[in-house]
C-alpha cells in the first residue's frame, strides 16, 4: 500500500514520517516514532489507554488516523516532564500511590491535564466526569481521584 | 415499589500459596563490586510492588539502604525457580527465598568485613547505612563499599547467597482427608450497606467498611493502595464482572471493555479500610499474602445486605438486576 507522509510537532519537537494510509495515530506513535506512553488497551475507543491531547483536546490515538494529524501539535506523558522534573500531575500519581500496574496511568494523566488546563480547580465530579472514559483495573480509582485533586492543589498554591 | 437499604457483613479467611507439586520460589543475591546489592528472582512484578517489597527485605536482611539493592525479575527461562506471581504467594514465598538469600550473602561479607578489621566475624554489626562496625566499638569500621571492594580485588570471594523456599506438598489423611494445602492464613470482614431497589434491581453500594489482617504490612502505603483497588473489585465481582452471564451457556458474554462491566470512577462506594497486624511465625517479617484475599469478603457481603434489603438470596455471581428480579418474582409467587 502506498505510504503517506506525516508531519506534526510531538511534545514540541518536529516529527515526520511515512506510514502506510490508515495506520492509527498510536500505532505511528509506538512502532514508528518510538513513544511508548501511550497504551494500546483495547484499540476500540472503550479503554482510554492511548489518550493523547492533540492541539488541546483530549483524544484517542486508537481512533485517530496518524494522517489526520498534519500540522497538528501533539503532547504525550512522555513530553510532561521538563529538564527530569515531573510534571505536579506525575508527582502527586507518585505521591498518592495512583499507580500500580501502570497501564492505565498515562491514559489518565492525559485527561486529567486536559481538565486541569481548563478548569484548574476542579470539583471531585469533575474530576471523576474527565476520568470516566478511562478503565483502570488496579487501584479502585479513589487514589486516582485523589491524585488529580493533589496536582490541582499543588497548582493553585504555586500560582498564588 | 421502593427503594430499599439493607447491610451484610461476612468474614473470611484466605490462604497464602497453593499445594499442587510442592510449591518451591528461589532466590539469588550478590554484591557488585561496590557493593550494591542485586536480588535475582523469577517472580514477577504485575503492578502490585514485588520488587519493592524484595529490595526491603533484602536491604533489612543484609542491612543497607533499601535504594543499595536492586532486585532483577527478567526472566523465567534463566532465573532461579519461582512457581509464579499468584495464589497470594509472592511476598511470602520470594520473601522468605530471598532472607535465606540475603544472610548467606551477609555471612561472607562479615567474614570478609573481619578479616579487613581482623576481628572475628560474630563480633561485627551493621548500622544500617553502608558500614560495619565492631559491636561495642563503632569507631573500629568499615564501609559496605571498602568491603566489597576488597571480596572482589583482594580476597577473591563472592558476596553472595542462595535461597531456597519450598513448601512441601502436603497429601491428605486417608482416613480424614486432613491436610495443610497452604501456608498462614490472611482474614478479612467486610461490612457492606447497599440500597436495592426493588422495581429495577438495580443495587447501589452505599458504603464498604473493611477490616484486613494481614500479617505485617511490610510497606503500609503500598498495602493500603492494594487493600483499596481490592475492596473495589470485590463489589465489581459482586454486582458487575463476568465473561459468561449465563454460565454455562457462552451466550452474551462480554467481548470487550464495552461490554465487561466494571464499576467506573462514578459508581464508587465510600471505602473505608482497616489494617491489622498479627505477624505470621513463617513470613518474612511476619508478612502474609493480602493480595487476592482483600477482593473476598465484599461479595458475601454485598449478597447479604441485597438480602437483608429485599429479602432474597441470589447465590449466583454476578449480582444483577436481573438476578433480583427474577428472584423477587419467585419470591411473590411463593
Ligand atoms: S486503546 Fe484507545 S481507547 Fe483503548
Ligand atoms: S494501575 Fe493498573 S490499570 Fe490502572
Amino acid at each position: 500500500m502506498a505510504k503517506v507522509p506525516v508531519q506534526f510537532t510531538l511534545n514540541g519537537s518536529e516529527k515526520a514520517e511515512f506510514v502506510e494510509s490508515g495506520t492509527t495515530l498510536l500505532n505511528a506513535l509506538r512502532d514508528k516514532i518510538g513513544d511508548t506512553s501511550p497504551k494500546g488497551g483495547c484499540h476500540q475507543g472503550t479503554c482510554g489507554a492511548c489518550s493523547v491531547i492533540i492541539d488541546g483536546e483530549l483524544r484517542l490515538s486508537c481512533l485517530t488516523l496518524a494522517e489526520t494529524c498534519n500540522g497538528a501539535a501533539i503532547t504525550t506523558t512522555s513530553g510532561l516532564a521538563e529538564g527530569g522534573v515531573l510534571h505536579p500531575l506525575q508527582r502527586a500519581f507518585l505521591d498518592t500511590f495512583a499507580t500500580q500496574c501502570g497501564f492505565c496511568t498515562p491514559g489518565m494523566i492525559m485527561a486529567a491535564k486536559v481538565l486541569l488546563d481548563h478548569t484548574p480547580n476542579p470539583s471531585r465530579d469533575e474530576v471523576v466526569e474527565a476520568l470516566s472514559g478511562n478503565i483502570c483495573r488496579c487501584t479502585g480509582y479513589e487514589p486516582i481521584i485523589q491524585a488529580v485533586l493533589t496536582a490541582a492543589r499543588a497548582n493553585s498554591q504555586n500560582a498564588a | 415499589m421502593a427503594i430499599r437499604r439493607g447491610r451484610g457483613v461476612a468474614a473470611i479467611n484466605y490462604p497464602t500459596g497453593m499445594n499442587l507439586g510442592g510449591d518451591p520460589t528461589q532466590a539469588l543475591v550478590h554484591s557488585t563490586p561496590t557493593g550494591n546489592f542485586m536480588v535475582t528472582l523469577s517472580s514477577v512484578d504485575l503492578g502490585q510492588g514485588m520488587k519493592q517489597i524484595m529490595a526491603q527485605i533484602c536491604a533489612e536482611t543484609i542491612g543497607v539502604p533499601t535504594d543499595r539493592v536492586v532486585v532483577d525479575t527478567a526472566d523465567t527461562d534463566t532465573g532461579p525457580h519461582c512457581m509464579g506471581t499468584f495464589a497470594s504467594r509472592g511476598t511470602h514465598r520470594a520473601g522468605n527465598a530471598v532472607i535465606q538469600a540475603a544472610r548467606e550473602a551477609r555471612q561472607v561479607m562479615l567474614e570478609v568485613a573481619a578479616e579487613e578489621l581482623e576481628v572475628n566475624a560474630s563480633d561485627l554489626e551493621t548500622d544500617g547505612q553502608g558500614n560495619i562496625l565492631v559491636k561495642g566499638a563503632p569507631q573500629k569500621s568499615i564501609s559496605i563499599f571498602d568491603v566489597a571492594l576488597s571480596a572482589h580485588f583482594k580476597r577473591g570471594r563472592s558476596i553472595s547467597g542462595r535461597g531456597m523456599f519450598l513448601i512441601p506438598r502436603s497429601y491428605p489423611e486417608k482416613e480424614t482427608g486432613a491436610m495443610k494445602p497452604s501456608t498462614c492464613y490472611a482474614h478479612a470482614c467486610t461490612v457492606a450497606e447497599v440500597e436495592v431497589d426493588d422495581e429495577t434491581g438495580e443495587v447501589t453500594v452505599l458504603t464498604v467498611k473493611n477490616v484486613f489482617e494481614i500479617g505485617r504490612a511490610l510497606n503500609p502505603k503500598m498495602v493500603e493502595q492494594q487493600l483499596v483497588g481490592g475492596s473495589w473489585m470485590g463489589i465489581s465481582h459482586a454486582l458487575y464482572e463476568t465473561t459468561e452471564p449465563y454460565y454455562p451457556n457462552r451466550d452474551h458474554g462480554g467481548t470487550d471493555f464495552n461490554q465487561y462491566l466494571m464499576p467506573g470512577p462514578g459508581d464508587l462506594a465510600e471505602t473505608e479500610i482497616i489494617v491489622l497486624e498479627r505477624p505470621s511465625a513463617d513470613g518474612p517479617y511476619g508478612a502474609k499474602g493480602p493480595g487476592e484475599m482483600c477482593a473476598n469478603p465484599q461479595i458475601p457481603a454485598v449478597a447479604n445486605a441485597v438480602f437483608d434489603a429485599v429479602g432474597v438470596r441470589i447465590d449466583t455471581l454476578p449480582i444483577t438486576p436481573e438476578r433480583i428480579l427474577r428472584a423477587l418474582k419467585a419470591q411473590a409467587a411463593n
